[in-house]
C-alpha cells in the first residue's frame, strides 16, 4: 500500500462553509485510490492500493470484491489522516467505478457470492451470440442504447443465473443482491445487511443493457430477454445526490455520489453543456461528448450512454467511442520489441525523425473498435521502405494514437450534428506532448490539458459536493477547471488531409484478416 | 583522509568478473569468486540493480549491464523526469497561481521539459522544447550549481541586472547550493522574476529543476525576497519529484 504526502494548505482566512474535504473513491480495474479535494477544487490527499485481476480461465477476469471493500475501507482514512481530517471533515463522498463489472452478494451476511465478473471477461460471448443470432447484435439498442457485446454487465448477470439454479432462486426471493461496484460500496458504506441502501447510479446502469435510456429505469421487456429477476436489482438513482448517511469507514458522512469512470471523467473536465468532449489517454482511449438532454442515436458504431443526472434535474446523455489501443501499443513497443526502455522515451525516439517517413502503423491487435468494429481484423505496419527507421516507426506509434482520435471524432460530430471546437484531454499519455501535438494537429481543434489531472476523482468529489451544496452549482465548477496546457494545431491542411486518407487506407488494408479458426 | 572504502572495491570488482564472464553468473558464482559469502555478494549484486549498472536476465544471473557503456547518458531521461513530475508540476501551479517549468540541462542551456500554465486562463504559449539561457534564470542557476560546467570570462547580458561577471555567478552558484534553491528577478526578462530548487533522482545527482516564474511584482516583496510561502511551495515540489525518482530524502 502506498501514500503519498498531502500538500498542505494555506487554510488560514477560509470562510466557515468553505472548510471541509470531499473524499473521493476511485475503484479502478487495476487499483482503488481514496482522494480528498478542498473546497478550491484542488487535490489535498491520496492513498492507493493497486490489485490484480485472477484469471481463472482463458477469458476469464476477476476481482474479489471482498478485498475491494477492504482496500476502501482502508484507504479512506489513510487519506484523512494525512491531513488529519475527521469524519466530522467530510461534506460528502463520492465515488468513481470501474464499469459493468459485476458483483452478487448475500443480503443478510453482507459477504459475496463469488468473484466480481470483471467487464474484460468474455465469458459472456456464447450468450451474446445466442441472443444476437434471433434479432441481431443492435436488437436491443432502441431501448438501451448498447449493441449486444461481452463488454457489458447484463449478459454477465444472464451468465451467472443460468450456471447456479439455486442462484436464481435466491435472486427471485431477494435474498441475493446484484450490482456494480458501486452498489456494493454505497451498500457497505451505509450499513450493509444492517439497513445498507441498494441502489445504482444512472451513468452505471446505462452500461447494463437493461435500462431503458428514456424512462431511466429497467425496462421490463429488457429483464424478460436476459432473465433477470427485478428483485435482485438495486433502484436507479441520480449521480449527484444523498443517497445515505455513511455508518462505516466515515461515519456520519453523506454519501452523495457515483458515477462509471470515465462518465466521471466528463464531469471532472466540467463537460456540462452539448458538443463539449474529453478523451482519457491511457493504455486504451475513451472518448465522450456530451449531446445534451435528448437520447442520441449512433449510426456510426458508437454507444449511447448517460452523461450523468442531478438530483431531479433531466439527466445528460453522451455518446461514447472507445478506442482499444492508445498506451499499449507504446508499452507493446517497449515490451515486444525493446525500442525503448521505458514509455516516455517513445517521444524523443519519435522526435529523431521530422515526420512518420510514409509508415503507418493501425494497432488491430484485437480487432478494431469504434466505428469499425471489426473482430476479424489485425495489426498492420504498412509503408515500409529502406529509408524507415525506428523513429519513423516510433512517430507512427503515436500518430496511431491521434488518427484513432479523428475517426471516432468525426462518428460522435456525425451522429450529434455537433462540431467539436476543442478537446480536453486526461489521462498518463497527455505528459507526451508530441502525442497532444498530433491530436491536434490531426483534428484540428485546440487540444487542452485541465489542471487536475486525475479527472476520474475529481468528477466524483464534484458530483458529491453538489449535492450536498459544498459548492453551488455546475457554474461554480467550471470556474475551477483551470487550463495547464493548450496544444494548438499547426500542420497545413493539405498535409492533414494526405495523412488522414493514408491512414483510411491503411485501415482498410486491416480487415478480413482473421480467415480461420487459430488453434 | 579516510583509507579506500571497501564496498566500492567490491562493487568495482563485481562488475570487472561480470564484464569479463562473457555469460551470466549467479550469486554463488560471484560469491566464491570474490571470496565473499553469499549474502554479502547478493547485497552488492542487488544494489549494483538497483544504480542500473547490473541486470538480471530471465534465468536469474546476473549480467554486466549496457547502460555502463553509455554512463554520461542521464539516469532519468526528459521524457520520464516529465511523467514523474506531471502531477506535482500541476498542483505546484495551483498552490502558488503561477506558471510552472521543468527544465534539464542540455548544452549548456536550461532546456524546457515540461510547462503548466499560470491557472488564470489567460492566453499563454506552451514553452516546451525552448531552451533558456542557464546563467540568466533561477531553473539555469540550479542546474549549473550541481554541474561540472566550466564558467570563464563574460556572459551575454539579457536585460541590464544579468550576471555577466563568470566569477560573481560562480559565487552566487556556492549560494544556490548551500541554500537548495535559485531566485532570479529580472535578469532573463523585465519585470519578471523565478524562483526553481533540483529534483534529484537515486544517489542525489540533479536531474532536473522545477521552479515557478511570472510577474516580479507578484513573485518578490519591495526588498527583493521571495513572497512568503513560495520557496517551500517550490522544494516541496521538487522534493515529492524526487521521491518518485528513487531519491532518498535530504
Amino acid at each position: 500500500m502506498t501514500t503519498r504526502a498531502a500538500t498542505t494548505l494555506d487554510g488560514a482566512g477560509q470562510r466557515p462553509e468553505h472548510r471541509g474535504y470531499v473524499v473521493a473513491v476511485d475503484q479502478g480495474t487495476t487499483s482503488t485510490r481514496c482522494i480528498l479535494f478542498d473546497h478550491a477544487g484542488r487535490l489535498v490527499a491520496v492513498a492507493q492500493r493497486e490489485h490484480r485481476p485472477h484469471y481463472p480461465r482463458p477469458g476469464w477476469v476477476e476481482h474479489d470484491a471482498a478485498q475491494i471493500w477492504r482496500d476502501v475501507a482502508r484507504l479512506v482514512p489513510r487519506a484523512m489522516a494525512q491531513v488529519d481530517a475527521s469524519p466530522a471533515d467530510v461534506v460528502a463522498v463520492g465515488i468513481a467505478n470501474q464499469r459493468e463489472t459485476v458483483v452478487v452478494w448475500d443480503r443478510r451476511t453482507g459477504e459475496p457470492v463469488g468473484p466480481a465478473v470483471v467487464w474484460q471477461d468474455t465469458r459472456t460471448a456464447a450468450i451474446v451470440e445466442e441472443m444476437a443470432a434471433d434479432g441481431g447484435a443492435d436488437r436491443f439498442a432502441p431501448v438501451c442504447g448498447l449493441p449486444l457485446a461481452t463488454y457489458f454487465a447484463g449478459p454477465r448477470m444472464t451468465w451467472l443465473l443460468r450456471h447456479d439454479e439455486s442462484l436464481r432462486r435466491r435472486a427471485e426471493r431477494g435474498d441475493v443482491l446484484f450490482g456494480t461496484v458501486e452498489s456494493w460500496l454505497v451498500w457497505k458504506l451505509t450499513g450493509g445487511p444492517d439497513g445498507g441502501e441498494h441502489v445504482t447510479d444512472v451513468t452505471n446502469a446505462s452500461r447494463t443493457m437493461l435500462m431503458d435510456l428514456r424512462t431511466l429505469d429497467w425496462s421490463p421487456e429488457l429483464l424478460e430477454a436476459f432473465g433477470v429477476p427485478r428483485a435482485a436489482l438495486p433502484r436507479i438513482v441520480p449521480s449527484s445526490q444523498v443517497y445515505g448517511t455513511a455508518r462505516a469507514v466515515v461515519p456520519g458522512a453523506r454519501i452523495a455520489a457515483a458515477l462509471g469512470d470515465q462518465q466521471a471523467a466528463l464531469f471532472g473536465q466540467t463537460c456540462f453543456s452539448p458538443g463539449e468532449a474529453k478523451c482519457t489517454y491511457g493504455t486504451g482511449g475513451f472518448l465522450l461528448m456530451n449531446t445534451g438532454t435528448e437520447v442520441p442515436r449512433s449510426s456510426h458504431g458508437l454507444l449511447t450512454t448517460v452523461a450523468h443526472r442531478i438530483g431531479d434535474e433531466p439527466p445528460a446523455y453522451a455518446l461514447e467511442g472507445s478506442i482499444a489501443v492508445t498506451g499499449a501499443l507504446v508499452q507493446w513497443l517497449r515490451d515486444n520489441l525493446g525500442l525503448i526502455s521505458t514509455a516516455p522515451e517513445v517521444e524523443s525516439l519519435a522526435r529523431t525523425v521530422p515526420d512518420n517517413g510514409g509508415c503507418y502503423f493501425v494497432p488491430a491487435f484485437s480487432g478494431l473498435f469504434a466505428p469499425h468494429w471489426r473482430a476479424e481484423a489485425r495489426g498492420l505496419l504498412i509503408g515500409l521502405t529502406s529509408f524507415v527507421t525506428k523513429g519513423h516507426v516510433a512517430r507512427a506509434v503515436l500518430e496511431a494514437s491521434a488518427w484513432q482520435t479523428r475517426e471516432v471524432v468525426e462518428a460522435v460530430e456525425a451522429d450529434s450534428g455537433l462540431r467539436l471546437s476543442s478537446l480536453r484531454v486526461d489521462g498518463g499519455m497527455t505528459s507526451n506532448n508530441l502525442l497532444m501535438q498530433t491530436v491536434a494537429d490531426v483534428l484540428d481543434v485546440p487540444v487542452v490539458r485541465p489542471m487536475v489531472s486525475e479527472t476520474v476523482s475529481l468528477g466524483a468529489a464534484y458530483a458529491a459536493g453538489l449535492a450536498v451544496g459544498f459548492w453551488p452549482d455546475t457554474t461554480a465548477l467550471r470556474r475551477r477547471w483551470h487550463r495547464a496546457a493548450q496544444w494548438s494545431p499547426a500542420m497545413a491542411g493539405d498535409v492533414r488531409e494526405r495523412g488522414w486518407q493514408d491512414w483510411q487506407e491503411a485501415v482498410r488494408r486491416t480487415f478480413g484478416w482473421v480467415r480461420h479458426e487459430v488453434p | 583522509m579516510p583509507g579506500p572504502i571497501q564496498s566500492v572495491e567490491r562493487a568495482a570488482a563485481v562488475l570487472r568478473l561480470l564484464s569479463g564472464a562473457g555469460r551470466g553468473l549467479g550469486v554463488v558464482e560471484v560469491g566464491n569468486a570474490l571470496g565473499l559469502a553469499k549474502t554479502t555478494a547478493h547485497g552488492l549484486l542487488r544494489t549494483l540493480v538497483d544504480v542500473g549498472f547490473v541486470v538480471q536476465d530471465d534465468d536469474g544471473d546476473y549480467r554486466a549491464s549496457p547502460a555502463l557503456a553509455d554512463l554520461g547518458r542521464p539516469r532519468t531521461g526528459a521524457d520520464d523526469l516529465r511523467a514523474h513530475a506531471v502531477n506535482w508540476a500541476d498542483s505546484l501551479a495551483a498552490r502558488t497561481g503561477e506558471s510552472v517549468r521543468l527544465a534539464v540541462l542540455h548544452e549548456g542551456r536550461a532546456l524546457v521539459v515540461h510547462h503548466v500554465f499560470r491557472p488564470d486562463d489567460s492566453a499563454q504559449e506552451l514553452t516546451t522544447g525552448t531552451s533558456l539561457p542557464a546563467h540568466a534564470c533561477a531553473l539555469g542557476k540550479v542546474l549549473l550549481a550541481s554541474a561540472p560546467v566550466r564558467l570563464r570570462g563574460s556572459l551575454p547580458a539579457m536585460t541590464a541586472r544579468t550576471v555577466t561577471d563568470a566569477a560573481a555567478l560562480r559565487r552566487a552558484l556556492v549560494a544556490v547550493r548551500e541554500q537548495g534553491w535559485a531566485l532570479e528577478v529580472e535578469e532573463l526578462t523585465a519585470s519578471v522574476a523565478g524562483v526553481a530548487a533540483p529534483v534529484r533522482d537515486r544517489g542525489g545527482l540533479v536531474a532536473g529543476a522545477i521552479g515557478v516564474d511570472g510577474d516580479a511584482d507578484r513573485l518578490v516583496d519591495t526588498r527583493g525576497r521571495p513572497r512568503a510561502g513560495l520557496v517551500p511551495a517550490v522544494r516541496h515540489a521538487a522534493r515529492a519529484i524526487s521521491r518518485e525518482l528513487g531519491a532518498r530524502p535530504s
